[in-house]
Parts: structure tokens; C-alpha cells; sequence
């Protein structure tokens, strides 16, 4: 519990080293990176106790099953933090406090009916929250007995306006914890690469300041406790990545990738902002993640409400996770730092879309009607992004904008998962996904590193293998993982989101049957296989294009590739399907048994299981992409294919399509843009010169029309009038006077006199 | 008793010493006159000690002493006057004209 409670140290250590780095990162030895790494590996060892904590909790839980159990589960939530999960928590230890008396024994999912007509009978929510009609196999999963997950909640009040108290704090649970340890250790691993890759930059001390705090931004938010404290997170992690796209920002393309980043990203939080108060106002007027997940999931809210704040979600998660049509900052923001682009554009920020919708996932289940449907907008998005973002790939010279547009590919790849109900294989995706791309990344900036700091493929690489052997095999590792070869991580989570779909005839226990998802993801690892080859083809093979000697880099870079290589490589063991009951006990979906919550916070989504011929039909598709792939570069084969843009025009057509980025640039530059500069500022600047400036200018000459009235009538006559007045009578007075002063002293003597004897007279009458 | 007699005398002499102030032009005649004023109030002094008592009499000394001075740093003025102006005339001093 200790960790539970305490998990708020993890973001403090890496705001703090954010603070020491900026104050005396200058005078360390090593200009800061020192402090960073030492930080940030506390943070991460801090993340694997968590978990580890984590695991124990889990399966030391004395709560069972049931509806009494899932709202007993609850007992953890601090009451000032959730009050509809503490009612829920009350009513549940009431119910089994019941049962306890009936002697019914220890709850289980055995008499779940029976408890749940208590519980219905003497809480209202208990009432609500107990879907008793549970999807058959919700119950056992992977063979074991499914048991309420105890998320802890803890808070502190933030600040009070009016009787609304705003409380700041940390929810953890399997979701958290997860992105805890995937956050920690792909910001250690960054941090070490960093200290070899950015080695002498002029900004370095503040380059390591800003990984600190966004690696601080990025656990803020994955342990947000409410949504307003999200959306501190959401903008912090914003910020962090303009200061870090742009850390060049002496030349322009930087800066201008910087600024087109957040700006993008803020047309999405409109979406946020509108969507959180939507909801705030739904939950009845809590922030709280809790209970607005629990009233979400007990049917309290509205369906029109929840719809419309999905849906404003999806706008955020657009912007911020690169989905289509908001995601053409993510390939722009590759002029940052390579590093930042593997922590920032691969594993960390770009989740925080995925992230967002998966802890606020009953909201999304029942607004979008994800159950028992075979569409709906998030999948759709998700679908479109993960097809079209892989067919851009194709035509990139920038092997890192290959990198990119795969990372926007794969997102949409979890965006769909989230869509149709395949929670667990969203952040299954994004756990292997975060191993992977981040070793794609550096190994992208190991390649650059030794082609002075290019990264243009086509042009400057070429026959580095031999050159380069570490990063060739962990690249290729990695690429063989993101397109889905047996038995890599990317195949085990790309299968599972394919599972998901329910499409694939055979597939059971899906949510729903999302056909179009399934041919577009299907299409798109097909293409994320081709593209992959291309790229290693560009830079490993061939004759090297080139100048100077390029050469393998040293251990601080190579050594993080070597790390990610092997988790990516390896992770998909972490989640194998519960179909596998040759395995030994307790070696199936033990990600989906830590990570996916059960209880009244979350809803009961169904899961689907392995499909035999849907694996063997990714895996063929994604070996038919590289074997395709193979054979048109390595062994020059449809020869007639090569050129064709240059021959035929439909070809050309649609080359220049995926050249110009589907024509999203042009279409927000110059038509949005353009429309903004051009009839719209126009008509501004003649509403500004004719209408605003009229009424100042009238303003203007009303007052210097009344100022010289009153200058004249009032200020010469009346005030000057009188002051020249009193002047001029006081000279009046002082000349009538002056005729006295004679200066003749014997006529002085005599009006003394004179004054004297009447004097004495009048004091001789007055007295005497 | 003469009191009103010596009174009477002093009054003459008062008004004579005034009369001289106001309307003499020679500046040495105009402090003169004012010896005639100091010596009427003189006599007053010392008819009134004498029909009262002995302390007026003190005050006359007292009124001859300054006078003396009085003359002293007069006829100082008056000469200077006369070093700067060639004249003596109080008419012609008249540079306090407002």
C-alpha cells in the first residue's frame, strides 16, 4: 500500500531533477545529464517496485467476485476523492457483511445472483452497478477466477471555488502502473542515449532539463486522479514537447515544426476542454475519473451525453495521438532531437490520446455503443489513420518521417483496438509498440550519428551493415517485431487487436463485428512490413551514398538499442492467448490480468480469443509485405513496376498524392490558411479601418470638440477669470496702497502721531 | 499744587517737539525736537513722583541716559546722511518711495 499511496514521488523526483538540472546543471561534471540519469533511474526502479507491488496486490485479493465484492474492491478510494465509489465501496461491504450472516460463505461467482439481490435490495448503487448479466467467460479469464481489481485513489484538496472542492491526487491501478514503468524506462533508456547523441550540443544542460520534465508531465498525467488534473497533464507534456521539437530552433523548419505541433495539438484541446465539461456536468459535477467511469458504466449518464463528450475526446485524442485528419504535426516534429523524437513521438507523449480514452474507457463503451456494433467513429478514425499513415511511409526519403508516419500508423492501430472493445490488446500494442519504435528511433539516430546527421535514406545511407553490425540487428529485430513476425512482441499484439475486431470468422467472444477495421488493419501491416523492408533496404543494403566514413556507434547508444531490441523481441510473452493451455499454469494473459481492471469503474468487456487461422493469416500477410518488399529492392524484381511514376500518369497521380501527404499541408496552409489571410482579413481589416476605427475616431473627435469648448468657455473665462481676477485686484489694492508709501518719513511721523492721538482719545472715551 | 501747571507745560513743550519732527527739514532741528518730546515725558516722570511717590523719578534717569545715546547714534545717521547726500534735508530722502 505504501507504494500505492506514494506513488506521487515518482513525478515529484523527476519535477525536482528538473529544477536542479536548470539551477546547477551548468556547474556539474557532466553539464546535468548526471542528475537526469540518476533521477530518472530512481524513477524507474520506484516504477518496478510499484509494479511489482502491484502484481502481489493483485493476487493477494481477499475480495473474490461478485457485484458485493466489486464494490467492496473499492474500499481503497479515498471517499473525499470519488463519492460515488465510496457509496458503492459501502454498500458492498454492507452487502457482504450480509452475506457473511447468512452464512452463505466467502463470495463468489458462484452465488454472484443471489449477493446481487442483497445488494440490490439495500443499495441503490449496488443496485445500478451490477451487471448481472455478465457475458458468459467475463468471469474466468485465462482460466482463473476473475477477481475484482482494488485500484487506490488517493488525494489532496487542490483548491476550493464556492462549495466545488478541486481535489489533485493519484489513482493507480494496473493501467497506471504500466505506463509508470513503460515511461520510466524509455525515459532512462533516452537519457543515456542522449548523453552520447547530443553530446556537446550548445543547449545540452537545458536539453536534459526538459526530458525531466516531460518525463515529470507524462507520469503527472498517467496518474491523474480527475480529468482536470488530465488536462494539466495533457498541456504540460504539450509544452514540453514544443521546448524539445524546437531545440534547435535557430533554424526555422525547427521552429516552425515546434510551433505547428502545438498549434495542432490546441485545436484538439478544444476538443478536451469542451469534452471534460461535458462530462463534469454529466458525473454531476465531479472531475473525478472514478465516479464519472462508474456512473458512465451503470447507465446513470445519459447515452446523448456520453456520446457528445466521446466524441469531443476524439477530437483531443486526434490531435495529441496523431490520428487522422489532425496528424500532420507528428512527421513535422521530426526536426526535433532524435531521442525526443523515440521518448516523445514513439512511447510517451503520442500514447496520451490512447491513455486518455482507455482510463475514461466506459464513457467511450457506452457513448459509442461499442458493444454488439460493427462501427463507430473511434474505430473508423482509427482504421482510416493506421491504412493511410502506413501508405505514406512508403514515399519517405527521411528515414525518420518513415519512422513517423509508422508510429501514426500503429497508433491508429490502438485507436482501433480501443474502438471495438479490445481494451487489453490496446495497451498490450502500446506496451511492445513502446519497445519497439523507441529501438527504431534510436537506432534511426545511431544511423544519423554515424552519417553526419543525416537522415536521408535514399541519398546518404546505404551498406551500413557490415559497418554497423549492433545497430543493424537490433534495427532489424525491431522491424521484424513491428510487422508482425512469429514470435516476436508486435505479432502477439497485432494479432490480439486483430482478434478484437471479431471479425475473422471462427473469432469468439468479441464485442463486436467491426468487418472494414479488419480488412484496413490487415491492409495496413501489410504495408507497415513492405515500408520496413524499404527502409532497411535504404539504409543496411547497397552501396553506401554518402560521404566520409561512417562507423558503429559508441556503447551509450548502442547499449539502449541492445536493451530494446530484447524486451521487443521478447514482451509478447507477457500476454500469450488463454487458448495456450499447453502452457504451464499462470503463463497465459498475465498482462490482461494485471492491467485491465475489473469492477464497477470499468466496463465488462468481452475478450476475444486466439484464432489459429487469423495468426497464421497476419502472420502471411505481414511476410508477404517484407517478401514482396524483398524481392522489388533487393532482388530488383517487377522491373516493370520500377519507374513507373515517370511512365504512367494514374501511377504518377497517385504518387504525387502520397508525396504531397494526401494534400492535408496544402489543404490547411493554403485553403484554411489562406481563407484566414486572404477574403477573412480582408473583411477584417475593413470591418477594423471603417467600423472600429470610426467609432474610435468619432470617440476621438467628440472629445477634442468638448475639450476645446470647455477649454475655451470654461478654463479661459471661468477658471483663468479668476485667478487673473484675484491678480488683478490684489494689484488694484497694492496701487492704492502704494500711494501711502512716500517714502517721506516726516509724513510717516505724522500719521503715527495722528494714529497715536486718536488711539488715545478713543482710549481715553472707552476707558475713562 | 501745581501739578496741573507742570502738566500743562509738558503738553506745550510734547507738542512743540512734535510739531518740530513733522514739519522741520533740517534733520539736525527734527532730532532736536525729539529731545523736546523726551524731556516733556521727563517732567511728566518726575511731577508724578513727586505728587505720588519717588520711583518715577528713576525712570526720567533712565530716559536721559538713552536719550544721550539716542543723540549719539542720531547725529551718526544725520552725518552720515549728509557724507552720502551733500544735504541735511529730510525731503530729500526719499529712496523707501513705494
Amino acid at each position: 500500500m505504501w507504494f500505492f499511496t506514494h506513488v506521487w514521488i515518482i513525478p515529484a523526483l523527476m519535477a525536482l531533477s528538473f529544477l536542479l538540472i536548470l539551477f546547477f546543471g551548468k556547474k556539474m561534471p557532466k553539464k546535468g545529464a548526471e542528475i537526469g540519469i540518476v533521477f530518472v533511474g530512481a524513477a524507474f526502479v520506484l516504477a518496478l517496485l510499484t509494479a511489482g507491488n502491484w502484481i502481489a496486490w493483485s493476487d493477494d485479493n481477499p475480495e473474490g467476485y461478485g457485484p458485493a465484492a466489486e464494490g467492496a474492491a473499492l474500499a481503497n478510494v479515498d471517499p473525499s476523492c470519488s463519492s460515488v465509489a465510496a457509496e458503492a465501496a459501502a454498500a458492498g461491504e454492507e452487502a457482504e457483511h450480509k452475506e457473511g450472516k447468512a452464512g452463505a460463505g466467502k463470495a463468489g461467482e458462484n452465488h454472484s445472483t443471489k449477493e446481487g439481490a442483497v445488494a440490490a435490495t439495500s443499495a441503490p448503487i449496488g443496485e445500478s452497478a451490477a451487471p448481472l448479466a455478465k457475458p458468459a467467460g467475463a468471469a474466468e479469464k485465462g482460466g482463473y477466477e476473475e477477481v475484482a481489481t482494488r485500484p487506490v485513489v488517493s488525494c489532496v484538496n487542490w483548491f476550493e471555488n464556492g462549495d466545488q472542492t478541486i481535489s489533485i491526487g493519484t489513482l493507480v491501478d494496473g493501467q497506471s502502473v504500466l505506463l509508470l514503468v513503460v515511461v520510466t524506462l524509455i525515459s532512462l533508456l533516452v537519457h543515456v542515449f542522449s548523453t552520447d547523441y547530443v553530446h556537446g550540443d550548445r543547449r545540452y544542460t537545458h536539453y536534459f532539463a526538459f526530458l525531466s520534465l516531460f518525463t515529470a508531465s507524462m507520469l503527472f498525467f498517467v496518474l491523474s486522479e480527475n480529468t482536470l488534473q488530465m488536462i494539466v497533464g495533457w498541456e504540460l507534456v504539450g509544452v514540453c514537447s514544443f521546448a524539445l521539437i524546437g531545440h534547435w530552433w535557430e533554424e526555422k523548419p525547427n521552429s516552425d515544426a515546434a510551433l505547428k505541433a502545438f498549434l495542432t495539438n490546441r485545436v484538439g484541446d478544444v476538443g478536451l476542454l469542451v469534452g471534460v465539461i461535458v462530462l463534469y456536468f454529466a458525473a454531476g459535477k465531479s472531475f473525478s475519473i472514478m465516479d464519472l467511469n462508474i456512473l458512465a458504466n451503470e447507465g446513470e449518464i445519459s447515452h446523448t451525453l456520453l456520446l457528445i463528450g466521446s466524441l469531443c475526446l476524439i477530437t483531443a485524442v486526434m490531435s495529441k495521438s496523431g490520428q487522422f485528419i489532425l496528424h500532420t504535426w507528428l512527421p513535422d516534429a521530426m526536426a526535433g532531437p532524435t531521442p525526443v523524437s523515440a521518448l516523445i513521438h514513439a512511447a510517451t507523449m503520442v500514447v496520451a490520446g490512447v491513455y486518455m480514452v482507455a482510463r475514461l474507457y466506459p464513457v467511450f463503451f457506452e457513448g459509442l455503443s461499442i458493444s454488439g456494433s460493427s462501427v463507430n467513429a473511434l474505430s473508423m478514425i482509427g482504421a482510416i489513420t493506421a491504412l493511410f499513415g502506413a501508405l505514406l511511409a512508403f514515399v519517405q526519403k527521411d528515414i525518420k518521417k518513415v519512422l513517423a508516419y509508422s508510429t501514426v500508423s500503429q497508433l491508429g492501430f490502438m485507436v482501433t483496438a480501443l474502438g471495438v472493445g479490445a481494451w487489453t490488446a490496446a495497451l498490450f500494442h502500446l506496451f511492445t509498440h513502446a519497445f519497439f519504435k523507441a529501438c527504431l528511433f534510436l537506432g534511426a539516430g545511431s544511423l544519423s550519428h554515424a552519417c553526419h546527421h543525416s537522415f536521408n535514406m535514399v541519398d546518404d545511407m546505404g551498406g551500413l551493415r557490415k559497418i554497423m553490425p549492433k545497430t543493424f540487428w537490433t534495427y532489424l529485430v525491431a522491424t521484424a517485431a513491428l510487422a508482425g513476425v512469429f514470435p516476436l512482441s508486435g505479432f502477439w499484439s497485432k494479432d490480439e487487436i486483430l482478434a478484437g475486431t471479431g471479425s475473422f470468422p471462427g473469432t469468439e467472444g468479441a464485442n463486436g463485428e467491426y468487418h472494414v477495421m479488419l480488412v484496413m488493419l490487415l491492409l495496413a501491416a501489410f504495408c507497415t512490413a513492405a515500408y520496413m523492408t524499404r527502409t532497411i533496404w535504404y539504409a543496411f543494403y547497397g552501396e553506401y551514398r554518402g560521404h566520409g566514413t561512417p562507423h558503429e556507434s559508441g556503447p551509450r547508444i548502442t547499449t539502449p538499442l541492445i536493451i530494446l531490441a530484447s524486451l521487443g523481441a521478447v514482451a509478447g510473452i507477457v500476454n500469450l492467448p488463454a487458448a495456450f493451455d499447453f502452457l504451464p499454469e499462470g503463463a497465459q494473459t498475465r498482462f490482461e490480468h494485471y492491467v485491465e481492471p475489473v469492477g464497477l469503474y470499468f466496463p465488462a468487456i468481452s475478450h476475444a480469443g486466439f484464432n489459429p487461422l487469423l495468426a497464421v493469416l497476419s502472420v502471411a500477410v505481414g511476410l508477404s509485405g517484407i517478401g514482396l518488399a524483398y524481392l522489388y529492392f533487393f532482388k530488383n524484381a517487377f522491373a516493370g513496376l520500377h519507374g513507373l511514376a515517370e511512365r504512367n500518369k494514374a501511377a504518377a497521380f497517385f504518387k504525387n498524392i502520397l508525396v504531397n501527404k494526401y494534400y492535408f499541408d496544402w489543404l490547411y496552409t493554403t485553403v484554411i490558411v489562406g481563407f484566414v489571410k486572404g477574403p477573412l482579413a480582408r473583411a477584417a481589416n475593413w470591418f477594423s479601418a471603417n467600423v472600429i476605427d470610426g467609432t474610435v475616431n468619432l470617440v476621438g473627435k467628440t472629445a477634442v470638440g468638448s475639450g476645446n469648448w470647455v477649454y475655451k468657455n470654461v478654463d479661459q473665462k471661468v477658471v483663468d477669470g479668476a485667478v487673473n481676477g484675484t491678480g488683478s485686484s490684489a494689484s488694484g489694492f497694492g496701487a492704492m496702497l502704494r500711494l501711502t508709501q512716500t517714502g517721506r518719513i516726516q509724513q510717516y511721523a505724522a500719521l503715527f502721531f495722528a494714529a497715536v492721538a486718536i488711539l488715545a482719545g478713543v482710549f481715553v472715551v472707552v476707558i475713562g | 499744587m501745581l501739578l496741573n501747571q507742570f502738566l500743562l507745560l509738558s503738553a506745550i513743550l510734547f507738542s512743540i517737539g512734535v510739531y518740530g519732527v513733522i514739519v522741520r527739514k533740517n534733520g539736525v532741528l527734527v532730532l532736536m525736537s525729539i529731545e523736546l518730546v523726551l524731556n516733556a515725558v521727563n517732567i511728566n516722570l518726575i511731577v508724578f513722583s513727586t505728587y505720588w511717590g519717588n520711583s518715577g523719578q528713576v525712570f526720567a534717569l533712565f530716559t536721559i541716559a538713552i536719550a544721550a545715546a539716542e543723540v549719539g547714534v542720531g547725529l551718526a545717521i544725520v552725518l552720515l546722511i549728509y557724507r552720502n547726500q551733500r544735504s541735511v534735508d529730510i525731503d530729500e530722502l526719499d529712496e523707501l518711495k513705494g
